[in-house]
């Protein structure tokens, strides 16, 4: 486990400017941003410090969100170190040019405040915002709490910008409950940052002294070398993003895992979860255990590239693993998470069966008694079948 | 292009050397080729005037001819041809 923190300022803050003083210690060169909710105060905050001074960098208020991660291409492709936030229809705006980001390699941070998608009109969290954005070829990890998303935006820079990497790193952060909800974050000090995160050197940066096309076209006959160059890059970043958290925990004492566990060693009945969400189930993992019932809980810190080595070595020896979506795949094999967490057990010999329940749907809270529910009624379910492929959680009938 | 690997191609499909789409063979593109009557041209230039591609080559004599490596068959040339010197046919049977 961790070891002992190293002296750090303890600070209360809300999520969002926990995000803000990692980008101010990264010394971020550029940040090209349209608010929305629930993501404004991320470059709200970052916007007041190069207003005021504390942050040397330029902020690029554009007019949309399509605009903030064109931009973000143009600023990352000569040599700036780069980041931008938003959240839901703002990723979805985004859509399109997140691919254009990975496609051409430039190590772009973006910290989504998850949340759910129109219609009905919904400002607050869930999951759907980022499934959509699963196959845009970028590395994308998922934070529990305010620590975590400060923590992860130093790392997303350290590993995104690494030569051996250079791909764009999205940071998920649950809106609201994560965003703006104030709590004590371990700020770390500016020397330990300096010594963590070298300055960002793009191998091929736009320079009128050297000219370069980027993101020229690719007619067929070339396209299938472009991609299948991308997906090798993209399997090989494994190695530097596990590199990248254990010089994190040398530096700054705190550990992550692409695959984090709560009492799971010798849990018959497994509960998954992505986010925030960790800590709730977390309460009912435990009064489960009081009450005598082998539970626990695995979360997938590491959505892309999927880790699927140490994702079937946490879920293993389980009788039965239970999935909490928080996006509908309509029409689809049940939830998003599930069904890739399903596929990738398929062909293991000894596998525990997935059961799936969709909850926590814009903003609507998932309980520790909710939790409960998922892991009893799991249970019956894994036992007797079910002829659906999932069941929704907190919904009236 | 059509020999690179995928191991050989540049960080995230870049680029370095600037220009080199002049290598790049658009006339295997055209389906059209154009002809000329060389006894009705009279060395007007509109051709190379309204050539889009820049496929209308000028000889010493002043004389103008297709650049087929370029030409993508567009027919503007033929079209405002003002000696309809310039016919399209079909590329199989040009």
């Amino acid at each position: 486990m961790a070891k002992k923190a190293k002296t750090a300022k303890k600070v209360g803050l809300e999520g969002s400017f926990a995000i803000a003083e990692a980008a101010k210690l990264a010394d971020v060169d550029v940040v090209a941003a349209y608010p929305i909710t629930p993501q404004t105060h991320i470059v709200e905050r970052l916007a007041e410090m190069v207003a005021d001074g504390e942050l040397n960098a330029e902020y690029i208020p554009v007019e949309s969100e399509h605009s903030a991660m064109s931009a973000c291409l143009g600023s990352s492709a000569v040599g700036a170190r780069t980041l931008t936030a938003t959240a839901g229809q703002g990723l979805e705006l985004m859509h399109e040019v997140l691919y254009v980001a990975s496609s051409m390699r430039l190590p772009i941070v973006l910290t989504v405040a998850d949340r759910a998608l129109s219609a009905p009109l919904s400002v607050w969290g869930d999951h759907s915002d980022a499934m959509a954005v699963r196959d845009t070829g970028w590395i994308q990890v998922f934070a529990e709490n305010g620590q975590e998303v400060h923590d992860l935006v130093l790392w997303a820079f350290r590993v995104g910008e690494d030569p051996d990497v250079l791909f764009p790193v999205m940071v998920h952060l649950d809106g609201f409950n994560l965003s703006h909800v104030t709590e004590p974050v371990l700020l770390t000090e500016q020397a330990d940052v300096d010594k963590y995160l070298p300055p960002y050197n793009y191998p091929m940066p736009l320079h009128p002294d050297k000219p370069v096309t980027m993101g020229a076209f690719g007619p067929p006959v070339i396209y299938t070398e472009a991609k299948k160059a991308q997906e090798v890059a993209f399997e090989n970043t494994k190695g530097t993003i596990l590199k990248g958290w254990e010089e994190f925990e040398k530096t700054f004492g705190r550990s992550y895992h692409p695959v984090e566990t709560y009492k799971a060693d010798d849990a018959e009945i497994l509960l998954m979860t992505m986010g925030s969400l960790g800590e709730t189930a977390s309460v009912a993992i435990d009064s489960m255990r009081e009450a005598g019932k082998k539970v626990g809980l695995v979360k997938l810190r590491l959505w892309r590239p999927f880790p699927f080595e140490e994702f079937r070595q946490a879920v293993g020896n389980a009788e039965v693993l239970i999935v909490l979506d928080r996006c509908i795949s309509f029409g689809g094999p049940g939830g998003p998470v599930f069904s890739e967490v399903k596929s990738a057990l398929y062909d293991e010999e000894k596998r525990p069966k997935v059961v799936n329940f969709i909850g926590g749907l814009g903003g609507r809270d998932v309980t520790p008694e909710n939790f409960e529910y998922m892991i009893t009624r799991g249970i019956e379910i894994a036992e007797k079948g079910s002829d659906a492929e999932y069941e929704m959680i907190g919904v009236r009938e | 292009m059509a020999d690179l690997t995928w191991k050989e191609l540049e960080l995230g499909g870049i680029i370095s050397s600037p220009g080199n789409a002049s290598a790049y063979r658009t006339g295997d593109w055209r389906s059209d080729r154009p002809t000329k009557d060389y006894d009705k041209c009279i060395k007007c230039g509109m051709c190379w005037l309204y050539c889009p591609e820049a496929a209308i080559k000028i000889r010493d004599n002043g004389m103008y001819d297709f650049d087929l490596f370029y030409c993508k068959g567009c027919g503007i040339c033929a079209a405002e041809c003002p000696k309809d010197a310039i016919t399209m046919s079909e590329e199989e049977e040009a």
